[in-house]
């Protein structure tokens, strides 16, 4: 008798806890206003993060949670203006080109300094950028050098390198030095934003593997601590003389091994920001949170690639592919499947990249049943009237996949079915041994603010991001045509050209833009900002007085 | 009894290097290449790949990767992860928070599991006796992580007595939760396996000697039923301790704590094969000690049992 009656109070105690839910969350979003309050310029923003895959050195920043640190520590040449994309300088004062924007001369801003106190010179990028580039030191960014005259030098694709210098790179002077391309890039200056480009200071060269452990930057944060797997602490830099000076005093980034962990840590505020909001609570967050839930578009797409090296898709009309596309749901599916999580793409490109056009696609990524029957027959059907999609397992890709297969059965009558594969690793291993039976999933995040990015880097012949076999030697002549424009305004509207080229060739289906949802604790002033790599901007970040 | 520890500490050996053998043959089996996989959806840098890979020796045979593991191993060394942190460094960072989490359970374990049982096994047939085995049941048919779930929901989320998540690991206070609901389910068995030896053993003969001696009751139930009862028992948590540290995965995952089936669950995950080798290889040690040491214990617990 006993036993029930525990049963009892166990089952009585949930219904109470819910009901104790419910009545919170409604608190919650009445109870507090984040605009009300004054800022306290030396409270500290806590974010959440996981354990970075690699050691801090600019150059090896593959994955997002190593590269959040380095920004708050390193200050780039230059940055964009999120939203726009558009170019702002930080640490150079002018980064110009020659007439035909193959030689590219830097100009940095003088007396800036490392958090060590040594001066930021023309010489700090220079032997950066050797040394990133440099195939003994293992920096898995250094393909980023390619452009530059020498790369090859320093980094042969056999053997060991012939020199530790690239040619292209020539210090004029403390504050100028100037880079030589093996071709004419005129958006360059554009990929000087991203991590890998940041200067070191001369500590650096002495011990790079502890200095991996204890980075030295020169940016708007000081590097303070490393906790492995717990806690890395940042502080504002008072010497600090770009543009975006910290509103914070510093951030803790702390380690959380879950969503779920991070989202109940921050309902009770013990953490500030955590980067995307649990599955599980998708539906509940706006009402948990109130206004502090976030929901914000960021530069990045999510598309399925046909595998044109099968005999499938080998020769493939076009309009089989335009008919799958128009045969997808994407308004439902991103409303109902993915929770409002997506936003349906219209073009190639996604927004807040120079070179977005609102519907470049037009009718092909509208959601038409008859029309894709149409196209489809018109261009021979499907061959074997049934496609895979591949994708991993071991992320939350399944429920998605099968809803655009079920939009592409139920309007075309063409089979289609998932194809997972156990892990990402395994995934990445059938595309790059060009195993992948029919479709797979691609998704691409800016590296720089473009179109070219969203391009070039995925369906240029020679592209190493081109794993589907796809080629277009008219794509592949406009493209470098882009490049070698006299302005970058010129290289945006033929690219935009390009992408029309695209549309009739169908190297992808786009499928929806990404959109970051999460939250902020209600120690936080204001609403956070965020960049298009939808991270937060850290130094602008406003910590309520208490 | 030196003998015998002697041999079995002996034996260790073949099974060491089997165990071993067969996880660096299982990793590597595993799909995918974890070098590859550090440039995820984005363009791989095929030379510096294969730069990366001749450092760490992945472009060898698998048997002779193994045997110069085993060979730096004996001098002590681990290899390193592919960030290049040695993978000593990342256990001597996770063991002691795992080590700390188990021993709390462990603890929690056989104060409430014995102590319940034992009142279980006094009573048998009795109301309590029945509440105690419907109680156990609920307990073992909940999985652990649905426990884990609704603990920290009522206990964190809404009722805030406790942290929901476990920020540093050496206060107790943080750890008492998950370590609460990493003993639950163990607790429950040693309740069932305390409840029957007692009600078992209640009834043998010495129980009835011991009572027409005219003995205390609290000294028969003290010493000599609890002492002949727990041999079952110590076997159990004994086992336990292996599994505990090994099988915390998904409450270290539910409480955020930094431990050992953390590292494995990311290890294995990333196909991070020496980081994966290195915490089993500790594991199996572990695992192979404690049984040694059970073993060890039952001599001492029943002096009538002997080692050849």
């Amino acid at each position: 008798m006993r036993g029930a009656k525990s049963a009892k109070w166990v089952a009585g105690a949930i219904v109470v806890a819910l009901a104790a839910t419910a009545c919170g969350g409604g608190d919650d979003s009445a109870g507090d206003d984040m605009n009300k309050g004054k800022a306290d310029p030396n409270g500290i923003v806590t974010a959440q993060l996981s354990e970075p895959q690699n050691p801090l050195q600019p150059a090896n920043a593959k994955e997002s949670q190593g590269s959040r640190v380095l920004r708050t520590i390193f200050a780039g040449l230059v940055d964009y203006e999120p939203g726009t994309g558009k170019l702002e300088y930080v640490n150079a004062e002018s980064v110009t080109p020659n007439d035909d924007s193959s030689e590219w001369t830097v100009k940095l801003k003088p007396g800036w300094k490392f958090h060590d106190g040594t001066p930021v010179t023309a010489k700090s990028y220079v032997d950066s950028w050797n040394w990133s580039a440099n195939i003994k030191n293992n920096q898995t960014n250094s393909s980023w050098f390619s452009d530059i005259v020498g790369f090859e030098d320093v980094h042969p694709e056999k053997g060991d390198p012939k020199s530790d210098k690239m040619s292209g790179l020539k210090v004029v002077d403390d504050n100028t030095f100037t880079i030589k391309l093996t071709q004419p890039v005129s958006y360059f200056a554009y990929k000087l934003g991203y991590d890998v480009w940041a200067p070191l200071p001369e500590a650096f060269f002495k011990d790079p593997k502890a200095f991996g452990e204890k980075p030295v930057g020169n940016g708007p944060y000081k590097f303070v601590s490393w906790e492995h797997n717990k806690l890395i602490k940042v502080r504002k830099f008072a010497d600090y003389k770009g543009p975006n000076t910290a509103k914070n005093g510093g951030i803790d980034f702390k380690n959380y091994t879950t969503a779920d962990a991070a989202y109940s840590d921050l309902r009770s505020d013990n953490v500030d920001w955590i980067e995307q909001v649990p599955t599980t609570a998708l539906t509940s967050y706006k009402t948990d949170l109130g206004d502090r839930a976030i929901d914000e578009p960021y530069s990045a797409v999510q598309s399925i690639i046909p595998a044109f090296y099968t005999k499938q898709f080998k020769d493939i009309d076009p309009k089989v592919v335009q008919g799958l596309s128009m045969a997808i749901d994407r308004q439902t599916i991103t409303k109902t499947v993915l929770q409002g999580t997506r936003t349906p793409a219209d073009s190639y490109v996604a927004p807040g990249v120079l070179g977005y056009k609102k519907g470049a696609l037009g009718d092909i990524v509208k959601f038409d049943p008859a029309q894709a029957k149409k196209l489809i027959q018109e261009g021979g059907g499907v061959p074997g009237n049934k496609l895979s999609i591949q994708y991993n397992a071991d992320q939350d890709h399944k429920p998605w996949v099968d809803a655009v297969c079920n939009s592409i059965r139920k309007s075309t009558g063409v089979e289609c079915t998932g194809d997972p594969k156990p892990t990402f690793q395994a995934d990445l291993d059938a595309r790059d041994n060009e195993q992948v039976k029919s479709m797979y999933r691609g998704g691409w995040v800016l590296d720089y603010p473009v179109n070219s990015n969203f391009m070039r880097d995925l369906y240029g012949s020679a592209a190493a991001g081109n794993t589907s076999g796809y080629s277009n030697k008219e794509f592949d002549k406009l493209s470098s045509e882009a490049d070698k424009a006299s302005s970058i305004d010129e290289t945006v509207k033929l690219y935009q050209q390009a992408e029309q080229l695209l549309a009739k060739d169908m190297p992808a289906i786009p499928l929806w833009f990404y959109k970051v949802n999460s939250g902020q604790s209600k120690n936080i002033l204001g609403k956070i900002e965020y960049g298009q790599d939808g991270d937060p901007i850290f130094e602008s970040i406003q910590v309520k007085q208490k | 009894m030196g003998r015998y520890a002697a041999r079995r500490l002996l034996q260790m050996i073949p099974i060491f290097i089997g165990t071993t053998l067969l996880i660096f043959l299982m990793v590597h089996i595993l799909p995918g290449d974890p070098v590859r996989a550090i440039y995820g959806d984005k363009a791989p840098d095929p030379a510096q790949i294969a730069q990366i890979k001749r450092e760490y020796g992945f472009d060898k045979p698998v048997l002779e990767q193994y045997v110069h593991y085993m060979w730096n191993l004996l001098q002590g060394d681990f290899g390193k992860n592919l960030a290049g942190r040695p993978v000593t460094e990342l256990m001597s960072e996770a063991f002691p928070v795992t080590l700390r989490l188990t021993l709390l359970a462990i603890t929690i374990e056989i104060i409430i599991g014995v102590g319940l049982g034992a009142w279980a096994g006094l009573r048998a047939g009795k109301a309590a006796d029945t509440g105690v085995l419907v109680f156990t049941l609920t307990v073992i048919s909940i999985p652990v992580f649905v426990l884990g779930f609704i603990a920290r929901f009522i206990f964190a989320d809404e009722l805030g007595w406790l942290p929901p998540n476990v920020q540093d690991s050496t206060d107790f206070s943080q750890l008492f939760l998950p370590a609460f609901v990493l003993a639950m389910l163990s607790m429950a068995y040693v309740a069932r396996l305390t409840r029957t030896t007692f009600a078992e053993n209640l009834r043998a003969d010495y129980m009835r000697t011991a009572l027409a001696k005219g003995l205390p009751r609290r000294r028969i139930i003290g010493v000599h039923l609890l002492r002949n009862s727990l041999i079952p028992v110590v076997t159990f948590v004994g086992t336990d301790v292996g599994g505990f540290i090994g099988g915390a995965v998904i409450t270290e995952g539910i409480f955020n704590i930094q431990g050992v089936g953390n590292l494995l669950y990311r290890a294995i995950q990333t196909s991070e094969g020496s980081t994966v080798t290195g915490v089993v290889t500790v594991l199996v040690l572990v695992i192979l000690l404690i049984n040694l040491l059970i073993d060890l214990l039952y001599a001492v617990l029943d002096p009538r049992i002997r080692y050849a």
